[in-house]
């Protein structure tokens, strides 16, 4: 096990020296920060001073080097737009993200998992079609729109709910957190909503597809004719076994509820990670842009190492060692 | 449904008399830095302006009027002496002298990984000793009468902070301390700026003992913040909004006339072989049409400006025909709008040589302006209709501006806030020829040049004289448009605010939003 995740970990280091080389190379091609970041009133003059401020009246290979003598001491380079280092820019703005990321999937967990076991043992229940009817609603309707949606029936016509930003936060373990209390709650509610709405869908859909085809199978037939009880049955047996696709695409989930938040955050005014790299790729901030998903890189590799681990458990006849990529 | 709504109204006039002493303030863009002298970007300077003061500052309609200067004058061509306002304090007590200027004029072109930086408006200031404590004199080499301009934008700090403090400080809250009628509070990156009222400000007393600011850069949330009562007050509704808006009765709307023009540029450098310029069948054309005056007055007069203004524009525009509006400083009295007129725009092609007309590509951005890319196009169709095939090509800005900097257009829109609010800032950056050296055509992305007008532009930046600089602009714009048709303005954008019924703001032209200019009641 610990060869296996030291084979993973050397892995991650090529992935993200990868991504760094490519987000790099993008951003240069894309267009020159200064023509975006100097005030338009500026001369050529102040142009030239920004762009030696900045570091980039060098050549592109000469700035890329810099960067990566930077990385491997921890230095990912200085906002543009901030002049902080941009690592603190971002982790300042995670647990914005982190919170409305996990509490969407609570929402989508707790109430995906038990609607797709209803819809799956009772397929032809109205009630079961219904689910299943609104499931196909939550994952084709356009996030902006449902949450343009969210916030003026919750917000402006019936005012139980405030329509946009983050409430207070209270310090816990380090971090700045508004879920913890219910003035904060209430600010991160629609937003959760928002985004929990497509991950629910999949979740219910897959999880009905799943009890819907394990039930069939002998093991439930032969638990049913030992005389076990229905609960044991549903509870221990089919559960267990519909579980290991489900950890799969949760773990893949929470990933990119995280990195991928950037329209609820936007439309929710919720300071996040995701509306900081909007921001920062609109002003070709390139330090920002280039932690962020060297971030979220490290997250992805992360989690699935994490889902991995998990099989092992909830499965005993895969062996990690024997994983191979 | 009508109760519930009587209610709601019921509710939001208590709370308005209730809460009275907070404002809540939705803005559309983020604050990046709290250091006034970091980052020269529209919302730091906005929220700058409410802690810290300038010299000489802006009123709505951007006229010079005292800041913490009292009076201004020149001894000479090149020197000036500005009297400073007695009994003005510091947040933590001690009082505003001349000494302070001085030393915040050493740290504005100092600052370090400053992505734009203030020293623009501090150029031009060779010299500047405090005779007495009130009493400051500045030297510069050159005549330059656009220093009482500049300083707006320069936001004085206490001697001993703008000495020591690091943009870090500023950030933090600890270094924020100005002659400003709030004081700073709280700030959270990317969500919220809150302040407090200074109860011993020297001017008028501030209206609210709490300001919050929050950034929903969403327009469509940031309306619907307003009608939920989250916010008080909002900066650039949208245009699609506003027929609504105007109707409903919990809003007041508020707009004015900006310093902004939307104009097109030409590539009036290259004499053969513009990138975008082709003939009726879309083969590159060798010769470059753009060059002469009247092919780019028959574009001029094929634009509908009033149909782009009343359809595109929702009435959020002013149909321009110069480089800013007549109420503005340095504009002229003889520049109305070009009219609509498409066979005189083909009578002009005829006439220069191109009965058939060309093909063209308009290049603009599509997350600038207002309503950008829909007015290119509307543009293109225009010219189109008039004998000019047109197509439009729509981009980030991001993208747009370093590719139009490196000349790879042929037509661009684009627009210009004359941050001085007067005439010579746009004749310098678009019609003046580029020059490095001189600082001079630095926007000028269709490199257009007449040497006639660069010495109108440049007699106009060393006279010191009011009156006499006035009536140069004024020739310097009908030369610049009228007849040698350098750009060709399409309109100036109308910015609007939206408030809770009850507040009252005079909108500005300069499109910043100030708390301390919101009051309750007209």
């Amino acid at each position: 096990m610990t060869v296996y995740v030291l084979r993973r970990l050397a892995q991650t280091l090529l992935v993200l020296f990868v991504t760094s080389a490519l987000v790099f190379g993008g951003l240069f091609l894309v267009g020159d920060p200064v023509e975006i970041l100097v005030n338009p009133n500026a001369d050529q003059a102040e142009k030239l001073r920004a762009a030696a401020a900045l570091g980039l009246d060098r050549s592109v290979l000469e700035q890329y080097w810099i960067f990566l003598r930077g990385a491997f001491t921890g230095d990912l380079g200085r906002s543009f737009v901030f002049g902080r280092p941009a690592l603190d820019v971002i982790l300042e703005r995670m647990p914005a993200t982190l919170e409305i990321a996990f509490l969407a999937m609570l929402i989508s967990v707790c109430l995906g998992i038990p609607l797709g076991l209803y819809a799956g043992l009772r397929p032809a229940d109205p009630l079961s079609k219904t689910i299943m009817a609104g499931s196909i609603l939550g994952f084709s309707l356009p996030t902006f729109w449902v949450g343009l949606l969210l916030i003026i029936l919750f917000a402006v016509e019936l005012g139980w709910l405030p329509s946009t930003g983050r409430g207070p936060t209270v310090e816990f373990l380090g971090l700045q957190l508004s879920i913890l209390h219910w003035e904060g709650l209430r600010y991160a509610l629609l937003p959760a909503t928002n985004l929990a709405l497509f991950k629910l869908s999949l979740i219910v859909r897959l999880t009905r597809a799943q009890v819907r085809e394990q039930s069939l199978l002998d093991y439930i037939k032969f638990a049913r004719a030992k005389g076990l009880p229905r609960s044991r049955v549903i509870g221990v047996h089919l559960m267990k076994n519909i579980m290991i696709p489900l950890v799969t695409v949760i773990g893949l989930e929470l990933g990119s509820v995280i990195a991928f938040a950037i329209v609820t955050e936007t439309i929710f005014a919720w300071p996040g990670m995701g509306k900081l790299v909007i921001d920062s790729i609109f002003q070709l901030d390139r330090p920002v842009v280039v932690t962020y998903l060297l971030v979220t890189v490290f997250m992805f590799i992360f989690i699935n190492l994490v889902v991995d681990i998990l099989y092992s458990v909830l499965d005993p006849r895969v062996r990690l060692s024997e994983a191979k990529g | 449904m009508r109760f519930r709504i009587l209610l709601a109204a019921a509710a939001a006039t208590v709370s308005l008399a209730a809460g009275a002493a907070e404002l809540v303030v939705g803005l559309s863009t983020p604050i990046t830095s709290l250091d006034p002298h970091f980052h020269n970007l529209t919302p730091n300077n906005s929220l700058a302006k409410h802690v810290f003061e300038t010299l000489t500052r802006n009123d709505e309609q951007q006229r010079l009027v005292p800041g913490l200067a009292e009076s201004w004058r020149t001894l000479d061509a090149t020197t000036w002496e500005f009297k400073l306002r007695k009994g003005a304090r510091w947040h933590d007590g001690a009082e505003f002298t001349a000494e302070d200027v001085v030393a915040t004029l050493k740290r504005v072109p100092l600052v370090p990984n400053s992505p734009a930086s203030f020293a623009i408006y501090t150029r031009a200031i060779k010299e500047a000793s405090a005779l007495d404590k009130h009493t400051l004199r500045f030297r510069t080499d050159k005549p330059y009468p656009l220093l009482p301009n500049d300083i707006t934008s320069v936001h004085i700090l206490p001697k001993k902070i703008a000495e020591n403090a690091k943009t870090e400080d500023f950030n933090s809250g600890k270094a924020m301390i100005g002659t400003g009628p709030y004081r700073f509070s709280e700030h959270v990156s990317g969500d919220r700026v809150v302040l407090v009222s200074n109860d011993k400000y020297w001017g008028p007393k501030p209206a609210w003992s709490t300001v919050r600011f929050k950034m929903i850069s969403n327009s469509a949330a940031r309306v619907a913040a307003l009608l939920a009562g989250d916010v008080h007050m909002i900066e650039s509704v949208p245009t699609a909004d506003i027929p609504k808006l105007a109707k409903d009765a919990r809003v007041t709307l508020v707009s004015a006339v900006s310093n902004r023009i939307i104009y097109l540029h030409f590539d009036s450098g290259r004499e053969k072989n513009s990138p975008f310029v082709t003939d009726k069948a879309g083969k590159p054309l060798e010769t470059n049409p753009l060059r002469d005056p009247r092919v780019r007055k028959a574009i001029s007069k094929a634009i509908d400006r009033e149909a782009i203004a009343s359809r595109i524009m929702e009435g959020q525009a002013q149909p321009a025909g110069q480089l800013l509006p007549e109420t503005f400083f340095g504009t002229s009295k003889r520049l109305p709008p070009e009219k609509y007129d498409p066979e005189g725009a083909r009578k002009l092609l005829a006439q220069a040589g191109y009965p058939d007309g060309f093909g063209l590509t308009l290049h603009t951005p599509n997350n600038r302006y207002i309503n950008d890319e829909k007015i290119a196009q509307a543009v293109a169709q225009f010219l189109t209709r008039a004998g000019i095939p047109t197509k439009v090509e729509a981009m980030p800005s991001a993208v747009f501006f370093s590719r139009g900097s490196k000349l790879e257009f042929s037509f661009l829109l684009a627009g210009w806030g004359a941050e001085t609010g007067e005439t010579s800032s746009p004749l310098r950056s678009l019609l003046a020829t580029f020059d490095t050296a001189q600082g001079m055509g630095g926007a000028n992305r269709g490199r257009f040049s007449d040497a006639g007008l660069d010495a109108l532009i440049s007699t106009a930046l060393t006279t010191i004289d009011d009156t006499k600089r006035g009536l140069i602009l004024a020739a310097a714009s009908e030369k610049a448009i009228a007849e040698l048709q350098g750009l060709v303005p399409v309109h100036y954008e109308i910015s609007t605010w939206g408030m809770k019924k009850g507040l009252s703001y005079k909108a500005r032209a300069d499109q910043y939003t100030f708390a301390f200019e919101v009051r309750t009641g007209r």
